[in-house]
Order: structure tokens, then C-alpha cells, then sequence
């Protein structure tokens, strides 16, 4: 079986074959472009699949190949790809998703007019995000970290003609490229000091490894601060997720593709593959501790109070990655990836549901649903099954990971379990009302035509809610299976805790019992915090104003210093060249007039011009 | 002697120069033409007289500059009189083919 993880970079050409074929054959070939960039997302699933089997046993070693990219004097440059636990275990779940994905957009996509461009971009997508995950190296870690943007640039302005689409890509970029920045300079900086510049993840692993003296606690606290900073970027983190939320303007598929189970979490994978920088500084671990915790209870508090179906998925996104950064931050490695492994199929089927239900009523609006359970059967259960598992509702997958993390913070933290607790407890709120706003009740406007989606749309959510029901058992309190698979045979100390898991089961069941009484039973007015405190509502339906802080804080000055050198340029710079050029044009306007075709006039200029040759050579003699 | 002289043939010359340039006339030009001819013809002959090293070369050389300079005003005219019969008019300013 090794030589399938030898063969492992040959998973992300695949899809890139399929990018380029696409880019090759142009938009009129929809048939084939949809089969193409399935295959391709086919072909890579089972290639990741056999990697991980191989893998599954006990013995299993990493696998790193790699080979001279540039040499520069003495240093030489060396980029490869790594095949460990942790990889495997991602690649499969990116391949799966964007395999399930690419099906789902055949029945979603399937009347635009450029589905061969978005199968090209997802294809492109896949390959990035593979790349990503394989990477051995911070450097072409940080390559396709950059595509990945790219990637999701394209597809959040897929439909470039909306204003607010092209405005979110835009900014989707942007304040990713913020937090880009900090892990750039995270990687000068470690390239600054590591031993003979190896940015090599094993390298990174060995050096920080132990008291080895080569980096001071200081300095890898600093590293550690700023890639940590690249991840709040992608992955939505407190004072960057303001994108995430808008970049649910992209398709649906793509928003559980890329804005739920793969690039967002790419934050999360990428400080667990660095790991051990963040081990050496304690600082660092309870920062990101705490901005996990924070983003967790306050994402999930928007959301309560969102309309949006697709904003409250997101802020639901923004919160669970929340919870996911707390657990890295607390010191478990197992409770971050554990939950981003079963966040990615819950939150790609409960996307998948909603682009499903989008289809058929054409609004996103959830005050403007209802009644949709009796008429998209398959939809709704399936839709409920995510939003169980989202809501920590046992077995269901979310609550083995939401009660490991929990229960380490219960060890680690008391405040950091109640924060956990309490946003469990808006996070099942939430979903119970979007879910019996949508699918309970009275239809609230003129619904008629809706219908469950084409086969090719409810298979992957058949697919996925099957997995959201069965992924937590790869780790329970009782069998830590995933922890000393993903460490490598060394098992983390049991976190089972009674407390935790009463806990979690008790907000989850209670969350859900309230939004059952206010929006199904409706013995709890839905009014009544509005009544009492309209100030709160509205708080939270504009979402803390954080974006009204950063136009006025940032974009206003920013947009007034570009105006400012706008006009520097237009008029300084810009004028010295339009004088030149101005200059130009009057000489030649003049040489035009003086080449009136009557010989006197050449005459009279050849005269001119003798005269001053003559004047020049008498003049130098004076001069010098 | 030959500042004198000199000064005689560039004030001739400029008279010449100043008619070729600004008269309309192309028969004036013509003539214009002539004196700066004979201006430079001046010159040669007196400094084969008050040169530095003065010989009789200078004055036969002039006595060849005349007779081509005939031929060549023989050949002006020519030409001037194919240019008047097929413009029909002998004003300078009019013959901007050049422009064309």
C-alpha cells in the first residue's frame, strides 16, 4: 500500500488537468465540461482514498519526496510533498467534498450560462487546496494558500454582473490579504532563523521540538502571533471574518465547497501543521485560545438574529472555526481537526440543503419560507440531520467533536467551557430556527412551484448527511482512535468528562427546545426580546457594526489617502508627462507648418540652420 | 586689397541670397542665383591675386565656373519655361508640389 502515498502527488494534477482541458475546450462544450471536472474530482477522491487505507494501519511512517526548485549560491531551494496522517485525512475529506460538489453543481448550475468557466474554476480550486495539504514546505504552503485566494476570488465574483458579488470578491481578497501578510512575514522571519533556512515542516517540527536553543521563546511567540494572523484570514476569525459572511454571494456550491469545509479551514490546518512553534510559546496558545472563544459565542450571536438563510450558515461557519481555533489553542490538536473533519460534511450539507432549497423558491430570505418540509422531503431530512449534528445532538458526528472540545476546555479553562457552552447553546437556537422557520409551519409567501430538487442534487446531500451521521465515531471519549492515528501512535490523555458531556447534550436539546416553542408552538412570543430590548435585536441584526467601524476607522481614510495620491498622479506625475509629451507635439505641429512645399521656405530654414551651426562654433571659441 | 574685396563678393552674395529666398518672381531667382555665382567667382579671383600663395590656377578655375554657370542658367531657363507652360505661371510660391 505505500505505493499509493508515493504516488500521492499525482492528486492534485488531476484536477488540474481537468482546469486546463476545460480552459482548452471553451463554454460551449456544457456536457462535457460537467464530466470533465467530475472526472477529474473522481479520479482524485479514489487516489486519496487508497492513500488513506494504505495508511490506516498502525505502522504507517510519513512520506516526504522532494526536489531542488532554485539554487542560489549555497542555498538551495527544495520543494516536495509530504504524505502523513493529517494530510491523508485531508485530502480525503477536500476531494470528497469538491467530488460531491461537483455533482450537486450539474442540477444547481445547470441553466447558467458559463458553467464551464465555474466547473474550470472549481477544478482549479481542487488543485490549489490539494496543493495546499501536500505541501512540505511553508514556501509552496504559502504558494497555494495565495491560490486558494484566487481561486475564491473568482468564484465569490462568479457572477460578476451583481454589484454586490463583484464588491464581496473584492473584499473577500482583500482582508484575506491582510492576514496573508502576517504569514508572509512569518515565514521571512522563520527563513531568517531557522537553521540553514529550511522552512521544511519536519525541519520546523525538529527545531522547535525541545529546548534546541536556536530560536528564542520571543521569537517563535512573534512566528507564532503572525501565523496565526494568516489564519484568521482565511479561516474568519474575529477581527477579520467581516468577508465570510459576504462571500456568500458566490454560488451555493461553491460557498460549501470553499466557504465551509475546505479553504476557510485551511487556518486551522495550517496551525496544526505548524504546530509546534505555537507549542513553544504559551503566549501564543492562549491568544489563539481566546480569539477562538471569542469568535465563537459572537458569531453565533449574529446569526441568531440573521434572515439571511446563507448568512446565518456563514456566521454558523465563522463560529464553529471559532471553536476549532479554541481547541488548538488549548493544546488539543485532536479536538481541532476532529471537528474541522466532521464540521466539513455537516456545514457542506447543510449548504448543499440550503442552495437546494434556494433552488426551488428562488429567495434566501427565511421569513419568506415555510411549510417546505412536506414538498422537499429528501431536503428536509437530510437538512435536519446537519442541523443536528450542527447542534451537538448525539451520536450525531458534531457531538463527539464539539464534546472533545469542550471537555479540554472544562480541564484546561473555566471560561473558555462556559463560552463554548453558552455559544452551543445559540448555535442549536439558531439552527432550530432556521430550520423550523424553513421547513415547519405555513408557507409565508407564494411558494407554489416549489419542488424537491433533480436526483443529481439530493445524492450528494444523501451522501453527506450519511457521513454527518457516521464521521464522530472515529473518535469517542471511550476510543481515541483519530488522537493517536493523527499523533502517530502517542495517545493524548482521555478528556471524558461527565460534566462536558452533560453539558453539551443539555444546551443542545434546550436550544432546540426553545426555538420550538417560539417558532413552532409558539407559547414564547417572538417578539419578546425585541419588545423588551430592541437595542439588542438590532445590535445583532448589524452585526455589532463591525462593518459600519471598519468603513469609517479604515476604508474612508484609506479610500481618502487614495484619492489623494490618485490625484498626485493624475496631475503631477501625469502632467510632467502630458508636458512632455505636449512638447512633443507643438514642435512637430510646428515642423508640420514650416513644410509648406515652396523651396524658398526650405531655403530660408537651411539658412537658419547654418546660422546657428556657424554661431555654435564661433560661439565655443568665446566660451571656453 | 582683399578685404575689400572679400567684403564686395559677400555683399553681392547676400543680395543674391536675399533675392533667391524672398522674391517671387522665378525669373528674379534665377538671376539672384547668378550674383551669388558671381559673388563666389570674385572671391576665387582675388585670393588667386592676394592669397597667401597666389597663382594664375585660380583665375582659369573662375573662367570654367563661368562657362558651366552659363550652361547651367541655359538649363535654368529650360526648365523654367517647361514649368511655366505646364503651371502657367512663373510665381515662386505657387510651385509647392514638393507638399503633394
Amino acid at each position: 500500500m505505500e505505493i499509493y502515498t508515493k504516488a500521492a502527488w499525482i492528486i492534485p494534477l488531476l484536477p488540474l488537468a481537468a482546469f486546463l482541458l476545460l480552459t482548452a475546450l471553451g463554454r460551449s462544450y456544457r456536457r462535457a465540461g460537467v464530466l470533465i471536472g467530475t472526472a477529474g474530482a473522481l479520479a482524485a477522491f479514489l487516489l486519496s482514498l487508497l492513500v488513506l487505507i494504505g495508511r490506516l494501519g498502525e505502522t504507517a511512517v510519513d512520506y516526504s519526496k522532494a526536489f531542488d526548485w532554485i539554487t542560489i549560491g549555497d542555498y538551495t531551494l527544495r520543494i516536495g510533498f509530504e504524505v502523513t496522517n493529517l494530510t491523508s485525512m485531508m485530502l480525503v475529506v477536500v476531494t470528497l467534498v469538491s467530488l460531491l460538489v461537483n455533482i450537486y453543481s450539474a442540477g444547481y448550475m445547470k441553466s447558467d450560462e458559463r458553467i464551464t468557466v465555474f466547473y474550470g474554476y472549481v477544478s482549479l480550486f481542487t488543485f490549489s487546496m490539494l496543493g495546499l495539504v501536500l505541501s512540505d514546505n511553508l514556501l509552496s504552503l504559502y504558494i497555494f494558500w495565495e491560490l486558494v485566494g484566487v481561486c475564491s476570488f473568482l468564484l465569490v465574483g462568479f457572477w460578476y454582473a451583481r454589484p454586490a458579488a463583484k464588491a464581496a470578491a473584492k473584499k473577500a481578497f482583500i482582508v484575506t490579504r491582510i492576514g496573508d501578510a502576517g504569514l508572509l512575514v512569518a515565514i521571512l522571519l522563520l527563513f531568517w532563523y531557522m537553521p540553514d533556512h529550511r522552512l521544511e515542516f519536519t525541519m520546523i517540527q525538529s527545531v522547535f521540538d525541545g529546548p534546541s536553543g536556536a530560536i528564542t521563546t520571543e521569537l517563535s511567540t512573534l512566528i507564532a502571533l503572525l501565523i496565526f494572523l494568516g489564519a484568521v484570514g482565511k479561516s474568519g476569525q474575529f477581527p477579520l471574518h467581516v468577508w465570510l459572511p459576504d462571500a456568500m454571494e458566490g454560488p451555493t456550491p461553491i460557498s460549501a465547497l470553499i466557504h465551509a469545509a475546505t479553504m476557510v479551514a485551511a487556518g486551522v490546518f495550517l496551525i496544526a501543521r505548524t504546530y509546534d512553534i505555537f507549542l513553544d510559546s504559551a503566549a501564543a496558545m492562549q491568544t489563539v485560545a481566546y480569539i477562538g472563544g471569542f469568535t465563537a459565542i459572537f458569531a453565533a450571536t449574529i446569526a441568531l438574529a440573521q434572515n439571511d438563510i446563507k448568512r446565518i450558515l456563514a456566521y454558523s461557519t465563522v463560529s464553529q472555526l471559532g471553536y476549532m481555533m479554541m481547541a488548538l489553542g488549548l493544546g488539543s490538536l485532536t479536538g481541532g481537526i476532529f471537528h474541522l473533519f466532521t464540521h466539513a460534511f455537516f456545514k457542506a450539507l447543510l449548504f448543499l440543503g440550503a442552495g437546494s432549497i434556494i433552488h426551488a423558491v428562488h429567495t434566501q430570505n427565511i421569513q419568506e419560507m415555510g411549510g417546505l418540509g412536506s414538498k422537499m422531503r429528501v431536503t428536509a431530512w437530510t437538512f435536519g440531520i446537519g442541523a443536528l449534528a450542527l447542534s451537538g445532538i448525539p451520536p450525531l458526528s458534531g457531538f463527539w467533536s464539539k464534546d472533545l472540545i469542550l471537555s479540554v476546555a472544562l480541564q484546561e479553562n473555566k471560561l473558555l467551557f462556559i463560552v463554548g457552552v453558552a455559544a452551543a447553546f445559540c448555535t442549536a437556537l439558531y439552527m432550530a430556527r432556521l430550520f423550523f422557520l424553513v421547513f415547519m409551519g405555513k408557507p409565508r409567501s407564494s411558494l407554489g412551484g416549489a419542488h424537491e430538487s433533480p436526483s443529481v442534487m439530493t445524492i450528494p446531500l444523501m451522501v453527506l448527511a450519511a457521513l454527518a451521521v457516521v464521521a464522530g465515531f472515529v473518535e469517542t471519549p471511550w476510543n481515541g482512535a483519530l488522537g493517536s492515528w493523527l499523533s502517530g501512535g502517542i495517545a493524548e490523555e482521555a478528556h471524558s468528562s461527565g460534566i462536558a458531556i452533560i453539558a453539551s447534550i443539555a444546551v443542545g436539546v434546550l436550544g432546540i427546545y426553545l426555538g420550538w416553542l417560539i417558532y413552532v408552538k409558539g407559547s414564547v412570543s417572538r417578539s419578546i426580546v425585541s419588545d423588551k430590548a430592541p437595542w439588542l435585536v438590532m445590535l445583532l441584526e448589524r452585526k455589532y457594526f463591525i462593518d459600519e467601524c471598519y468603513e469609517r476607522i479604515l476604508v474612508k481614510p484609506l479610500k481618502g489617502l487614495g484619492t489623494l495620491l490618485m490625484a498626485l498622479d493624475s496631475y503631477v506625475i501625469g502632467g510632467a508627462v502630458r508636458l512632455v509629451s505636449a512638447a512633443a507635439d507643438s514642435a512637430g505641429k510646428a515642423a508640420v507648418r514650416l513644410q509648406n512645399g515652396q523651396v524658398q521656405t526650405y531655403g530660408i530654414a537651411a539658412l537658419l540652420g547654418l546660422v546657428v551651426i556657424v554661431l555654435a562654433i564661433v560661439g565655443r571659441r568665446f566660451w571656453s | 586689397m582683399l578685404p575689400s574685396y572679400l567684403t564686395m563678393a559677400a555683399i553681392l552674395f547676400c543680395i543674391g541670397l536675399y533675392g533667391a529666398l524672398v522674391k517671387r518672381n522665378a525669373v528674379i531667382v534665377l538671376l539672384s542665383i547668378e550674383l551669388m555665382l558671381n559673388a563666389v567667382n570674385l572671391n576665387l579671383v582675388a585670393f588667386s591675386k592676394y592669397g597667401v600663395v597666389p597663382a594664375l590656377t585660380g583665375q582659369i578655375f573662375s573662367l570654367f565656373t563661368i562657362t558651366v554657370a552659363a550652361a547651367e542658367a541655359a538649363v535654368g531657363v529650360a526648365i523654367l519655361i517647361a514649368l511655366f507652360r505646364s503651371r502657367g505661371t512663373v510665381q515662386v510660391d505657387e510651385y509647392d508640389e514638393m507638399k503633394r
